[in-house]
């Protein structure tokens, strides 16, 4: 039945390749604007790499929320999903998860190019791309919070972002700056411990804040 | 015959019995708001000495002190008149919760914008982005988003039990804020200027920020019972006591 639930949306994305390639696209071109609106010296983008990368991943990842719940929102689906007989939180999960490979993981492939663009050394790359790995499905987690009292809304604009901030600037700061503390050689043990607690914790209790998020939307 | 009277614990949970008390209460604090901040500001202004270390520049702590004490207080009264609203669908509570968040976001404000300009002749500077200031920031953003979302979504029921959720959602993080003060200097092992505000504070300093907290306090519970009597009369249209004295304020 999950495994169902997982595939759906997998074909769903297979069908409707663009939406995604939108969302990585504009996650290449916000990294690029970094160097280019900011400057291209080596050393200085050296110093935002870590900033820069991820910032944009946040941004690619709120604009991949928008996305999760208002297709099934529009024509029905979510309501019916509400109605069945599966626990609702283990089926967003599910929903989550599925969502992370398809819009989180591209970003966590592209993060060593990514870096390459930046200059990072091989070890600050690999730190990097860890930490996204471990961020991007807290990001997701969280982010569906935010969509999920926001779907279906007109006038939403930069809202969902507005919400989320305070959720995620914990985590920016905690992945940034491990991989700066990569850069100047500190151990980065910490920051990864904090960051795998977040994702933990957002694993366990994400679905149930979304489910009741869901059905306030839907009363 | 039964010559006991029950408690109406839940008397001013029905707008139509807050409404008075408000009205009543409401100058009282005003006033009393008033008269505390004069006398605290004349304090903090012409009687506390000037600080060794800061000269005058430190007398700003007077307004920025209680305004960053009144934006994490409130948003904790916030979030609890969220929780009963949620959990147990009190109109009333949805309502305060409403009328003290513009207060709330207004406190923040005035905490930052006090904040940098202490912080200009004190530190050089008039943001820097340590932990505290950052935090306070991230209130602000709390405030706004709930604020917003209220406002964004048309239908009111909607609306307020979004909002609510999304108040107490920013509850969890509140610690969260708070113990990155702790974790971003040991992971930061950078410098992170503490004002000391001194344990050494004569007693007229102390008074001052006393009196100046209660005169914030005072303001707060007037304001925000003015506000939530405009938000009764505003959703309580239809009602015939609404309509009432809606109708005696026009004339």
């Amino acid at each position: 039945m999950l495994w169902k639930l997982f595939s759906r949306d997998m074909t769903l994305f297979m069908h409707r390749k663009q939406d995604v390639v939108t969302v990585l696209g504009f996650f290449l071109i916000a990294v690029a604007l970094f160097p280019l609106g900011i400057s291209s010296d080596p050393e200085l983008l050296k110093t935002i790499a870590p900033g820069a990368i991820w910032i944009a991943a946040l941004f690619s990842t709120v604009l991949a929320l928008d996305r999760l719940f208002s297709e099934d929102l529009d024509d029905g689906t979510l309501e019916q999903q509400m109605l069945m007989p599966v626990p609702i939180a283990l089926l967003l999960l599910v929903r989550l998860v599925a969502h992370w490979v398809i819009t989180g993981l591209p970003l966590v492939l592209l993060a060593p190019l990514m870096g390459l663009q930046f200059g990072l050394a091989f070890n600050e790359i690999v730190i990097l791309t860890l930490s996204l790995l471990i961020g991007t499905p807290v990001l997701v987690l969280l982010g569906a919070i935010g969509a999920a009292l926001t779907v279906g809304l007109k006038s939403s604009g930069g809202l969902v972002t507005l919400l989320l901030l305070p959720l995620y600037v914990p985590l920016l700061i905690l992945g940034t700056s491990a991989v700066t503390s990569a850069m100047n050689g500190v151990d980065v043990t910490a920051h990864f411990s904090l960051m795998g607690a977040a994702l933990l914790v957002s694993l366990v209790l994400s679905p149930f804040a979304v489910a009741t998020a869901l059905k306030i939307t839907l009363d | 015959m039964s010559a006991t009277r029950r408690i109406h614990w839940m008397k001013y949970a029905s707008a139509s019995n807050f409404y008075p008390l408000a009205n009543r209460l409401a100058p009282i604090f005003m006033g009393l708001a008033v008269v505390l901040a004069v006398i605290g500001l004349y304090i903090g202004f012409f009687v506390a000495p000037v600080d060794y270390q800061q000269g005058n520049s430190y007398r700003i702590m007077f307004l920025h002190v209680p305004a960053a004490w009144m934006s994490m207080f409130i948003y904790l009264l916030l979030a609890m008149y969220a929780i009963i609203s949620l959990v147990w669908r009190v109109k009333m509570a949805d309502i305060m919760a409403y009328s003290l968040a513009p207060t709330g976001a207004m406190f923040t404000f005035i905490a930052l914008l006090t904040g940098a300009l202490w912080g200009r002749p004190t530190w050089g500077t008039y943001w820097i982005w340590d932990a505290r200031l950052t935090s306070e920031l991230l209130l602000l953003f709390l405030y706004l988003g709930y604020m917003g979302l209220y406002s964004a979504i048309p239908d009111r029921q909607r609306a307020s039990r979004a909002a609510s959720f999304l108040a107490i959602v920013g509850i969890v993080n509140v610690p969260i804020i708070y113990f990155s003060v702790i974790w971003w200097n040991t992971l930061h092992q950078g410098s992170s200027f503490s004002v000391s505000e001194g344990a050494s504070m004569t007693s007229d300093m102390l008074s001052a920020l006393l009196l100046m907290t209660f005169a914030c306090w005072a303001y707060t519970i007037a304001i925000v019972l003015r506000r939530a009597q405009a938000v009764i009369l505003e959703r309580k249209k239809v009602a015939l006591w609404a309509s009432q004295i809606s109708k005696n304020k026009e004339t």
